[in-house]
């Protein structure tokens, strides 16, 4: 029953792929095509639209196969299914943390954890500016920058740090912008 | 339970949930805003506990939600920040699928969307620089800053291994090194 393999496939996504977005996409496509709920350039598709639409690339993508295969119904199951591993084990350890949160040693784990999240962010920063802030020229190779982007770039990092204004009124000015100068 | 707290609950997830472009840390800037001005955790707390989201099964803007939901409103908050931050992708999606829009050959979309991913690159190098220069307060945390950056730039090494090494050096130096600040 169609409902039940995107329930099982979903919640096998959610269950073991550990750390979000495109790690999560090997499995998704094995799934996929073990069903042939949509075809492999509807799959090509819905990742394109995956990255330029707002929210995980997980949820994105299971409303959009269960939709394709089962109606609204399936995406919503599809969608639930993917959630509901991290509901089970967010609240498995929130209760562990929340007890030990003030032992001496988790204090000591932690201090180490912030830095080395602070390195990943750096990491993604970097990560995004390649590829957000340069022309890209076929392959691997980085391309001149694109100056509109680096404008808005900039603009943006100077709101938001030396003026502190909401990111999401940055981000709304933004797309303002690039409708004008793209 | 409060009503009027689950709906800020919900409508502040909904927020986050509508305008994360990219996923995973490129939402750290809007959370810290809608999260830590609120009152509802520290920022050290919400790094915390993206360190924990990047390291379990899921999706870390889901996990993320669920924990948060889950301190400020136990099991009912969970739920309702999950609904609130996974219903803006629903919505959207869905609409793309059943009025078969031509998301990408638009060209409006297009443009907006270059405007956009332009600000996501200036969000996430403030607040990387930010979340930096406060961790930047020992030699040994120099070292695992520049460390874990190095290694997720230039390796495979996934996030949870680097996060996980992160965690044992900070036990290492709480049991060895006890006095080092």
């Amino acid at each position: 029953m169609i409902y039940w393999e995107l329930f099982i496939s979903f919640f096998k996504v959610g269950l073991f792929t550990i750390g979000g977005g495109y790690a999560m996409l090997p499995l998704i496509q094995q799934e996929i095509e073990a069903y042939q709920w949509i075809t492999t350039q509807e799959f090509i598709d819905i990742l394109a639209i995956a990255e330029m639409t707002p929210g995980p690339v997980a949820v994105n993508t299971a409303t959009f196969v269960g939709y394709k295969s089962a109606g609204v119904l399936g995406s919503l199951l599809a969608t639930t299914a993917v959630a509901l591993p991290s509901l089970i084990i967010i609240l498995l350890l929130a209760r562990f943390l929340e007890k030990y949160q003030e032992h001496p040693i988790m204090k000591a784990v932690f201090s180490g954890i912030r830095p080395a999240v602070a390195g990943l962010i750096g990491a993604a920063a970097i990560f995004i500016i390649r590829n957000t802030l340069f022309v890209v020229n076929g392959g691997t190779s980085l391309g001149l920058p694109d100056l509109r982007a680096v404008l808005i770039a900039i603009a943006v990092f100077i709101a938001v740090r030396y003026y502190k204004v909401d990111p999401i009124k940055v981000i709304i000015a933004s797309a303002v912008v690039g409708l004008i100068i793209f | 339970m409060n009503f009027r707290f689950l709906l800020e609950l919900f409508v502040t997830w909904f927020k986050l949930g509508l305008f994360t472009f990219g996923g995973g840390f490129a939402m750290l800037p809007l959370i810290e805003k809608e999260v830590v001005e609120k009152g509802w955790a520290t920022r050290d707390e919400i790094l915390d506990i993206m360190a924990i989201s990047q390291s379990v099964p899921g999706a870390i803007a889901i996990n993320t939600a669920i924990y948060l939901g889950k301190r400020m409103a136990g099991f009912v908050g969970a739920i309702v920040a999950a609904i609130g931050v996974i219903s803006p992708s629903v919505m959207v999606i869905l609409a793309i699928a059943v009025y078969f829009v031509q998301f990408q050959e638009n060209l409006y979309i297009m443009k907006a969307f270059s405007g956009i991913r332009a600000a996501i690159a200036g969000l996430i190098t403030a607040t990387a620089i930010r979340v930096a220069s406060v961790n930047f307060h020992s030699k040994i945390a120099m070292t695992i800053i520049i460390g874990s950056l190095a290694l997720n730039l230039f390796t495979s090494v996934h996030a949870a291994w680097i996060i996980l090494l992160g965690a044992f050096v900070g036990y290492v130096v709480y049991h060895y090194l006890p006095n080092y600040k």
